[in-house]
């Protein structure tokens, strides 16, 4: 919710989306616009096939829309084009997936230096900068490990590294808790949390679990590719 | 840097695929490095021959002689250097299995025309002075255990009965690419064997070999030569060696075609199992490819990636095939030595071989990249899960 002193982030204004299955049109979003503020933790929910996770791609620039405006601080997203696309995504978001998605062949830390390789920052820079995020998530003593040999919690961890370690404009999280137990989601949900409140991240996450929604600060409900306007400040 | 890091590690992660893909390809390149061996082997003589001899016979057919009489007069015609004569005596050693190449020839003159044939001085006084002296390959004799005095003997099958010979030289090649495996003794000695049992086979030579003074007047020469014989009962075709040992070739293009034809086919199946391998892999990590598309990473690094894997595998793959190419081949050419009295791999295989294994990742990577780099971010990250 954006109040008066808060100046919006995001501008979504009359977004449409739909997909095309050879012939097969399917309409998966509707008339989108609502705003994010800066430093807002936003909790997009829905059930499945709501078009909540398609939404998040359209924010970070994964997907193209169809009709709409998207602008993130003052660009339009949506004119840019694919390579413009991908470096504005290297400087300006950071990606939370459920399934973490760490390339299994680097370890924790080139893992985490991985988006730092398209910044200008010097070899001994990235890997000071890779190895601050790490410790960040409380990973410092894991960063020689491979993905294949850390747990979900951990992983996840590390991507949230990934995620931060080039300070980026907006954080997008996609089921961050989805693949993970209880313990272990807490945790993670308290960093993202620590993130949003300590270092002032706009996070963007899409969850359909009312647990993690709890911890977000505006709760957005997403039902059959239109958006309840109803919604609003977390009750929780 | 990091790219190169994640594309050696992504090439050898997969480690029994990896090692059956390489084993593959390295298999693969040196049957082709082999049978690309054995197709130069053929050409060996050719490349061989010397720009400066000619060959006359007869110009029905090889098999039909020319007298010797030709001899004075072929040394008469402009631009001829040096005239020697001979016959392929076509004898066996003990037995049919031990076949190689025997020639009755004209020795003084037959030596002075093959200057690639280097003999002792001391053992070619001694093989001139013997007219049932012979001269073996280095190869040859080691293969039967020969040694200069022994007494050899070979069954005549075009002119019949046992010949007695002394062994009394043994040449070595004046480089790896003269045939050391032939067998020659003196003219004289069969056609004088001959005059007694078959007197009309006589006096006769199965070929002229002619020394030029000048290459680039051979063909002249040539044509001089067989303008001599012109209408006489045995008219001669002259050609260069070359020529004439391509004509030999000529009779097996068939198995030549055919053996080249397989070399190819060989890296087909190859390059369509590394195609399949590379298809597999690049299905595997649609996902790490989206995430390094969501990342900010381009199409120019997904190629990388991609035609780099196909690169690091079949370049491996290939190098081992190569190094094992050259024991192979001396393992097969020794085996082999009858046929192939050379069989050496030459640099152009290498290149052959270089060009195969760097085809084969092109190829088996286009597809691959092509998929990976179209599709859609979104969809690339639905894979995962």
């Amino acid at each position: 919710m954006i109040t008066k002193d808060q100046k919006p982030i995001v501008e979504i204004k009359n977004l449409y989306k739909s997909y095309h299955r050879e012939s097969l049109v399917v309409p998966v979003l509707y008339d989108i616009t609502f705003d994010i503020a800066d430093g807002e933790f936003l909790a997009l929910m829905g059930p499945s096939g709501s078009g909540k996770t398609t939404l998040l791609n359209l924010i970070a620039g994964i997907d193209k829309v169809d009709e709409g405006t998207i602008h993130v601080g003052d660009i339009d997203i949506t004119n840019l084009s694919e390579t413009e696309l991908a470096a504005w995504r290297a400087n300006s978001v950071g990606f939370i997936f459920q399934f973490y998605n760490l390339i299994p062949v680097l370890k924790a830390v080139e893992n985490v230096e991985l988006p730092l390789h398209l910044t200008t920052l010097s070899k001994n820079q990235r890997r000071e900068h890779a190895e601050m995020a790490l410790s960040m998530v409380g990973l410092g003593h894991r960063m020689d490990h491979y993905p294949g040999e850390m747990s979900g919690g951990e992983q996840q961890r590390v991507a949230i590294a990934r995620a931060i370690v080039t300070d980026p404009t907006i954080l997008v999280a996609d089921e961050p808790t989805g693949d993970l137990d209880r313990v272990s989601a807490e945790e993670i949900l308290s960093m993202m949390e620590r993130l949003n409140r300590d270092m002032g991240k706009t996070i963007i996450m899409v969850t359909h679990d009312p647990r993690a929604a709890q911890r977000a600060g505006v709760m957005r409900h997403l039902d059959k590719g239109y958006l309840n306007h109803d919604a609003a400040q977390n009750p929780f | 840097m990091m790219l190169l890091k994640i594309l050696f590690r992504n090439a050898f992660h997969n480690k029994l695929r990896s090692f059956l893909t390489i084993l593959g390809i390295a298999v693969a390149i040196l049957a082709f490095g082999l049978l690309r061996t054995v197709v130069s082997s053929f050409y060996a003589g050719v490349e061989a021959a010397s720009t400066s001899r000619l060959v006359t016979r007869n110009a029905i057919s090889i098999i039909f002689p020319l007298p010797i009489s030709y001899t004075e007069k072929i040394r008469q015609v402009e631009g001829v250097k040096r005239v020697s004569y001979g016959n392929w005596f076509g004898g066996v050693y003990i037995n049919e299995k031990n076949f190689f190449p025997n020639f009755c020839v004209e020795p003084r003159t037959y030596f002075e025309l093959y200057p690639e044939f280097v003999v002792e001085e001391k053992q070619k006084k001694s093989f001139l002075a013997d007219r049932k002296g012979a001269v073996a390959g280095k190869k040859l004799a080691n293969k039967y255990g020969w040694k200069v005095g022994d007494n050899i003997t070979l069954k005549g099958m075009i002119y019949p009965g046992n010949w007695d010979f002394v062994l009394r030289a043994i040449y070595t090649g004046r480089d790896n690419t003269v045939d050391e495996t032939q067998f020659f003794f003196h003219w004289a000695y069969l056609n004088e064997a001959i005059k007694k049992v078959m007197p009309s086979m006589a006096d006769q030579v199965g070929f002229y070999m002619i020394g030029v003074n000048r290459p680039d007047t051979a063909a002249e020469t040539a044509i001089a030569i067989d303008k001599m014989f012109k209408n006489s009962l045995a008219e001669t075709l002259t050609e260069t060696e070359k020529a004439f040992n391509l004509g030999f070739i000529a009779m097996s293009e068939a198995i030549v075609t055919a053996i080249q034809m397989v070399s190819f086919v060989v890296i087909f199946i190859i390059m369509a199992v590394v195609a399949n391998t590379m298809a597999m892999t690049t299905r595997e990590r649609t996902g790490d490819y989206a995430i390094l598309k969501t990342l900010g990473f381009g199409a120019r690094d997904i190629t990388i990636l991609i035609f780099g894997e196909a690169l690091v595998i079949t370049l491996t793959g290939g190098l081992i095939g190569i190094a094992l190419t050259f024991p192979a081949a001396r393992a097969f050419g020794q085996q082999m030595s009858t046929y192939f009295p050379v069989f050496l791999v030459s640099a152009q295989t290498i290149y052959m071989d270089v060009i195969a294994a760097f085809l084969i990742a092109f190829l088996a990577a286009i597809i691959p990249t092509r998929h990976a780099i179209r599709i859609r971010i979104a969809d690339g990250l639905r894979r995962i899960g």
